[in-house]
This record gives C-alpha cells, structure tokens and sequence, in this order.
C-alpha cells in the first residue's frame, strides 16, 4: 500500500504543485492518477520515490513513513518506468534489465539469466540481449523499460506516462499486455496519465486531479463514468460516458441470444437464400466460427470469401454491454455474432435485445 | 633533402621523437584527470560554470612562451626543466577540457540520469557507471583536439633549449639547412596524426553502444 497523508509540494516562488493531497493506493492494485498539464500528478509520482521532497505530509510505504528512509535504498524496493523509457544508452538490452538486481547485490550472471525471463514476459525475442537500446524501437524500448522495473521483483512500481510516447496501435498492444501481466504479477502500481482512455481502460482506481495539485475525486472507472464528483470530473471524463460505462457492465446472460442460421463457404447461392434471414446470412467455418455475412441475393454461384462483409465485430457472451452492443450496431444485419470463448458461434443479439436488457437492469453489476 | 645527414642523425632524431612523445602525452593525461572533476563541477552548478569556462578560456589565450617562461618563477623549477613543459601544457590541455567535460555531462540525456537516479544509483555510482560512460564520445572528441595542439605546441618548447621535435626546426634554421625543419614538420604530423588515431580507437573501445556511423 502507498499512502498519501495530507502532502504538498510548494516551491520558494509560491507555486503550490501539489495541495493536501489524501490519497490510498491498494496492494496489488493498479490505481492511476489523470488530469490536465500542470495538476501536480508527475510531482506527485515523483515525491513517492523522493525524486521530489515534499514540502509537508508524509507519504508511507506499506505505512513506513519514506521520509526517514534512505532516498537510494527506497528507490531501489520501487520499480519505475517513465515516458522514454529512459534506458542507459551505453548497456545492451539484458544488462538494462539486470540493473537493478545487480545494485541489489546479486550477481551478474545470475541478474542475467532472470532478465532474459522478463524479456520473454514482456514480448521480447531473446535475440535482443545483446543489442543496445537505439537498435530498438520506441515500443520494444518501452517493454524493456518495463523489463527493467519488473527485475527486482520489487512490491511496487511508479509509471509515468509509460506509454504515451509510441503510436496507437503500439500503444494498444502495450496497455492489453501490460493488463495481462499485472493480473499475473498484481504489483501495487501507481501510473501517471493525461489520458482519461487510458486510465478507465487500466486503472482499478483513477485518482483525478484539477490544476493546483487538488484530488478531484477517486473512484473505480465505471463510477467515474456513471456518477462524476462535480463539473470538473465530468468535463475532463469527456463525452459518450452513458455508451461508455456500458464497457464497464457485464452482459451476464440477461441479454436474449437468438438462434442464427448458418451457411458455411462454398455453400451454394439457393442454400444461402434458404438460410438468410432479411437479406443477410452468417458465413461459417467448419469449426463453427464465425467469417462475415454475405448477401444471397448478389451471390454468383457459391458463397466465397471475397462475398463477404467484415464489418461486424464478434462480441464475447462473457464481455460487456458495450462490446454487445457495438456487435449488433457494426454488423451489416444489424444482428450482432456472439461467441464463446473459443470464437464459436453461439447466436446473434439485435441492439433492441441489449437496449431492453440494459433498461431492465439499471444498477447491473459493474465490470470491476 | 639531405638523407645522408637523416641516416647519421638517427640515433638522435629518435631521441628528441621520444621526448616530444613524453612532452605532448603526460600533460595530456594529467589535464583530463584535473579537468574531470572541474568539468563535472562546472556541470553541476550553474554559476560555477561561466566562471571556471571563462577562466578556461583566458588560461589558452597565454602565449605558450611567456607560460614556459613564467612557470619557473612560479613553480621554483630551473628555466630548462621540462616540468615547465609539462606543467605549462597541462595548464592548456585543463583550459581546453574543462568545458569539454561539462559539456560531455550535460549531453547525457535527462531522461537517462532521472532513470539512474529511480533505480537507487547514488550520485557518484551514476557519474561512475552512467553519465561518465554516456559522455565518452564527447570526451574522445575534446582530447583529439587538446592532443594535436600539445604536439604542436611542445615545440615552442625549443626557443628554450629543451629537446624535442622543435629541437630540429632551431637547428636548421640556425644552420640555414632545410633537412631537420622538414623532416621535423613530418614528424610531427605524422606523430599527431598517430596520437589522434589512437584516440579514436579507444573511443571505439569504450562505445561499442554508440549508432554504427561513420566516425569523423
């Protein structure tokens, strides 16, 4: 657990970056602090690890008071990632991960052999050990950077911004791995976003904060979404948040899945007709999974693959409101595909199906 | 080009070689261990580092003469003591490193040092093990330049009768006998040229990191 009591950061020209900051992050939770530039949340980040010294409060570690503690030792129990990664330019990949086990004492060749079982963890081929940080790129340095605060296996970990300085679809890839990985390894993370996105998509708990270094409110994602503190929250919360708090609501078997009636490739034209239901039919494979939906009526002899429409995207029976929803709005009959866990085809919902569940069920239980 | 007289002045051309070697090298090495901690001082506080720079600066602007003449005075040396020399360069190769080294520090980026500190490097461990070895190449770089003028500058060294390269150039003009002068100018050049090629491979050495380019 890190706990904020009562801390602030004032500097000697009066700026006041971080003002009586009460704050609880969980063990093994992943609780992200989000506002606009200027709100104090990297000052905050840094003070945790003594990069910046309060001006007044305490902050604890698992309630140790860190102000008594020496600054290097307590950095080295925190793992830390910040934007760039920031790796050491001059050490190959493995021996940037085996940074901090080796000033931990442990010895080189033991800090190695751990380092390459990160960097597998983290998606990298052993075959980067050798190479030096500039011969990767922005994505895979952020995963060593992340390699590199997991090898101690300390209890904590401080993530600044860790990845807002790669592309989108990098960015993508690293947020869902890295929501993998903390469900294996449940550290207790604090993160730094400007990202409202990202917070709601990683954060167990989001602390958002307003300009003067205040917290605005701590709340889980969904009730950030559904019952924002004030204005302020709610503005920085942003647009869409109704559809969007559907992402936090399981669907949990009270939406009616319809039976849907299936062609498979290479199908004739007159199979299909017969299947359609209105002017679409569900292409299958041979396993049951689901292809895209194909006309009959423009069919030319057999169902082939270039007949398909691919817009739809499939939804899990086991996900959310809104990915069921979002199924039955993207597919071009308007009859959303749900699957099981392993991609098969169980049956289709129309968004009236999910819409008339939703309204049944005002306070269903929320996603985390 | 009289090569008669070269083959029968061998024995003492290697010999004043041998000293312009000693002359240009030590004070190179002692300047980069005094500059060290001045660089890193200068690095560390900015206040520090207009003064000590500037200062740096005025030292190089000496003439090299008045320098060889006056440090006896100061250091109670013999005028034809080559301590003089070597002090007197290693005053100019301090000058030139100075802000080579500052510079060198300050080139490590932010992000690297902020990540060294995170991970509980203490200070001197992340000057030692980080910004040290991330600053090499500028370092390299300032050395090449403080070498080849220590090659050239030892010379002057001869209006004071003390052996070395420059020894040839005072000889030859004295006897009006262009042979010493030229083959003193090629040795030079060649020993230079020597010095700064060494300095590049030890570059190398230590940053097998760095982007594969080109080295100028």
């Amino acid at each position: 657990m890190i706990k904020f009591e009562n801390v602030t950061k004032a500097y000697p020209d009066g700026t006041v970056a971080v003002d009586g900051l009460n704050l609880e992050a969980p063990t093994g939770k992943l609780t992200i602090l989000v506002g606009p530039s200027g709100c104090g949340k990297t000052t905050s980040l840094r003070m945790i690890n003594r990069l910046i010294e309060p001006t007044s409060g305490t902050i604890y570690l698992d309630d140790q008071p860190t102000s008594g503690m020496d600054a290097a030792l307590l950095r080295r129990r925190i793992g830390y990632v910040i934007q760039h990664a920031g790796l050491f330019p001059h050490k190959t990949i493995v021996d940037n991960v085996s940074t901090m086990p080796v000033l931990l004492g442990e010895s080189r060749q033991k800090a190695r052999t751990k380092a390459l079982e990160l960097m597998e963890r983290v998606g990298l081929p052993a075959s980067f050990a050798k190479r030096y940080p500039w011969q990767l790129s922005g994505g895979q340095q952020q995963r060593v950077g992340v390699a590199r605060a997991l090898a101690s296996d300390p209890a904590f970990m401080l993530m600044d911004e860790p990845f807002s300085a790669v592309d989108p679809v990098v960015r993508g890839q690293l947020q869902e791995e890295f929501l993998r990985l903390q469900r294996e390894i449940g550290k207790t993370i604090i993160m730094v976003t400007h990202d409202i996105d990202e917070a709601l998509k990683l954060g167990d708990q989001v602390a958002v904060m307003r300009v003067g270094g205040k917290l605005a409110q701590m709340a889980s994602p969904s009730e950030l979404l559904t019952s924002p503190a004030d204005e302020f929250v709610a503005d920085f919360v942003g647009r869409d948040r109704g559809y969007r708090s559907l992402g936090f609501t399981k669907t949990a078997g009270t939406v009616a899945i319809g039976e849907e009636a299936v062609v498979q490739l290479g199908a004739s034209a007159d199979e299909a007709r017969a299947k359609a239901s209105g002017a679409w039919v569900l292409v299958v494979d041979g396993g049951r999974k689901p292809l895209g939906w194909a006309q009959p009526e423009l069919l030319n002899g057999e169902v082939k693959r270039e007949n398909l429409n691919l817009s739809g995207i499939p939804a899990a029976a086991s996900g959310t409101m809104r990915q069921l929803l979002d199924a039955a709005l993207s597919s071009p009959s308007r009859r959303g595909v749900v699957v099981n866990e392993h991609g098969e085809l169980i049956g289709t919902v129309t968004a009236t199906d999910v819409v008339k569940a939703i309204e049944a069920e005002p306070h269903l239980e929320t996603a985390r | 080009m009289n090569f008669e007289w070269l083959g029968r002045q061998f024995d003492n051309i290697v010999f004043l070689l041998g000293w312009h070697v000693l002359l240009a090298v030590t004070p190179l090495i002692l300047g980069l261990l005094i500059a060290l901690p001045l660089g890193w001082w200068a690095h560390r506080s900015r206040r520090i580092y207009p003064l000590l720079v500037g200062v740096a600066g005025l030292l190089y602007t000496v003439p090299s003469l008045a320098l060889f003449v006056l440090l006896p005075l100061v250091l109670g040396t013999k005028i034809l003591d080559p301590l003089n020399i070597v002090a007197a360069l290693t005053v100019y190769t301090v000058a030139l490193l100075v802000r080579v080294v500052a510079d060198a520090l300050d080139s490590v980026p932010e992000d690297t040092v902020q990540a060294a500190k995170a991970m509980g490097y203490r200070g001197y461990q992340s000057l030692v093990k980080v910004e040290l070895p991330v600053g090499v190449p500028v370092i390299c770089a300032g050395l090449r330049v403080a070498a080849v003028s220590n090659v050239s500058l030892v010379s002057v060294a001869a209006l004071l009768g003390i052996p070395q390269l420059g020894s040839l150039f005072t000889q030859g003009f004295q006897l009006r006998f262009y042979t010493p002068i030229i083959a003193g100018i090629v040795l030079c050049v060649v020993l230079a040229m020597i010095l700064d090629g060494l300095i590049i491979l030890l570059n190398r050495w230590l940053t097998p990191w760095t982007p594969k380019v080109v080295a100028s």
